[in-house]
């Protein structure tokens, strides 16, 4: 078999992040409690209100073990599935509001499933401004797709810097990450004559060894003008 | 032939063989953490490896089709340098871990003090952490090591029935099969069990909790070690149902004792709920 490719599709883009307010955050358990067994319902509902009373006040001054709510955090897959783990997770962090060091650990320690929870939670989590950057700029370190594109969302299009920036976009196409997963990619590529300059050049190097150019980079090229 | 590898350290081995025993048929896979050929000499070198476990290499897998799942433990070898025991410490953050479905690789190297204290700590690990546990035997003075293994694991507070003990051999497999434990078979180019000999052992034991692996991992070895013995056993004239049981249903009935064996192999779609992916097809 062939490494399984992404084929990148028509480019959308990315969704708005949901605002993370308690109403927003009810809503969203409720839709994901339809997607959910009986029984992951029930899992879900008594781990939402751990992690809401872990949010209300800080754990026991360095109690014992790890809060209740990092258990379910790590056991979200075998409670809800691998399908609705991801958003199991990001619920979680929505609700416990863990601080910048916390994430950090959290990031540190996760599976690449919980890693990319923290990753898509970051616009919504009560950090400032730049805080959780590091955790960003970790994804974009790695080869796994599924990492880069979870960095490339909200976050990173309101944080990173036009280098780094640049750089994701560039990886993307690199990694065959479609470019939809880039937030705000036409407002961040509007008249960005170095990134265009990084693509025309990236294109020439596939042309140059016979290779296909990205199918999404023509699209990202024409947003780069002025009056894109 | 649906196969799963039960014990293959894949950290080790390279895209061309993922490509190759997906073609050959595997399509799960568990990966013990264990020694890495040159020994470690602090805790966090391990953490980096288990975090490698639990990301990088589930991902790889993933590319090709195949369904990862770890075991996590510190093992025997390295258990007896006194810079790498806090890892002990902190295998509690790993065993909660979706897709880590059993401790292991455990057991004994060298069968010191040091490694019964590692050996009976992680047993009691896996009982806390309703974690099933793979316990290797030593590649050398066997038969001692095994019935040391033996009377540990009775001991503990782990039920035989959730253990698997691995590399047995015509020596081991007889007073492994009375104790009750799953039986794991590592089948080698040179070493350990070869194909023939495994299809003779299955004749006369016949196939029930009766695992088979590769264990390939940086030494001389073959990740298509399954698939063969399969067709030994096709050859001898076992019948399809036997070779399935044995190179898929025991294998997903053991790790299963986990409760977090997932046999959908994830899509390596970059995009959440997303679209554009294959899953594992062609």
């Amino acid at each position: 078999m062939p490494i399984t490719p992404i084929t990148p599709e028509e480019p959308r883009p990315a969704p708005e992040p949901a605002d993370g307010t308690e109403a927003e955050l009810r809503r969203e358990a409720a839709e994901l409690r339809e997607r959910l067994s009986a029984e992951g319902a029930d899992w879900l509902d008594g781990a939402l209100a751990e992690a809401a009373r872990a949010a209300a006040g800080p754990a026991p001054a360095e109690s014992r073990a790890v809060p209740g709510w990092e258990l379910r955090f790590a056991a979200a897959g075998r409670a809800c599935g691998t399908e609705a783990a991801e958003s199991a997770r990001v619920l979680l962090l929505c609700a416990a509001r863990p601080g910048p060091a916390a994430l950090a650990r959290l990031y540190r320690h996760g599976t690449g499933e919980e890693r990319r929870a923290v990753l898509r939670a970051l616009p919504r989590l009560p950090l400032a401004p730049g805080e959780g950057l590091p955790l960003v700029e970790d994804a974009l370190r790695t080869n796994d797709t599924r990492l880069v594109a979870a960095a490339v969302g909200p976050y990173a299009a309101a944080h990173l810097d036009d280098h780094a920036w640049r750089h994701a976009v560039l990886k993307c196409l690199f990694t065959r990450v479609p470019v939809r997963a880039l937030a705000r990619l036409p407002e961040r590529a509007r008249g960005d004559a170095e990134l265009a300059r990084m693509l025309r050049d990236f294109a020439a190097e596939r042309s140059a060894a016979g290779r296909a150019v990205p199918a999404d980079l023509d699209h990202v090229l024409a947003l780069t003008a002025k009056d894109a | 032939m649906r196969i799963f590898d039960p014990h293959i350290h894949m950290t080790s081995r390279t895209t061309d063989d993922y490509e190759a025993m997906y073609a050959a048929g595997v399509r799960a896979l568990v990966e013990p953490a264990f020694w890495l050929g040159q020994p470690r000499t602090s805790p966090e070198s391990f953490f980096d490896y288990f975090d490698a476990l639990l990301g990088w290499e589930p991902f790889r897998a993933a590319q090709y089709g195949i369904a990862h799942h770890c075991t996590i433990a510190l093992n025997p070898k390295e258990a007896n340098d006194p810079r790498c025991l806090p890892v002990l410490d902190a295998l509690p953050r790993y065993l909660v871990k979706d897709h880590v479905v059993a401790v292991g690789e455990i057991g004994y190297d060298a069968m010191t003090p040091a490694e019964d204290t590692a050996l009976a700590a992680q047993l009691e690990l896996a009982a806390e952490h309703g974690l099933p546990a793979l316990v290797h035997t030593p590649h050398r003075d066997k038969l001692t090591g095994l019935r040391r293994t033996l009377d540990v694991v009775a001991e503990s507070k782990l039920p035989t029935e959730r253990v698997l003990i691995d590399h047995l051999n015509e020596t081991t497999v007889k007073e492994a099969r009375e104790s009750g434990s799953w039986l794991g078979f590592s089948v080698y180019p040179d070493t350990k069990m070869d194909e023939h000999r495994m299809v003779a052992l299955l004749r006369e034991y016949g196939p029930e909790r009766v695992l088979v692996n590769s264990a390939a991992d940086w030494g001389k070895s073959d990740p298509l070690k399954t698939r063969k013995v399969g067709e030994a056993m096709l050859a001898a004239g076992f019948g399809e149902d036997e070779v399935h049981r044995v190179l898929w249903e025991n294998p997903v009935a053991f790790y299963g004792l986990s409760g977090r064996l997932d046999l959908e192999v994830p899509g390596t779609e970059a995009l959440h709920e997303g679209n554009s992916l294959l899953r594992g097809g062609e």
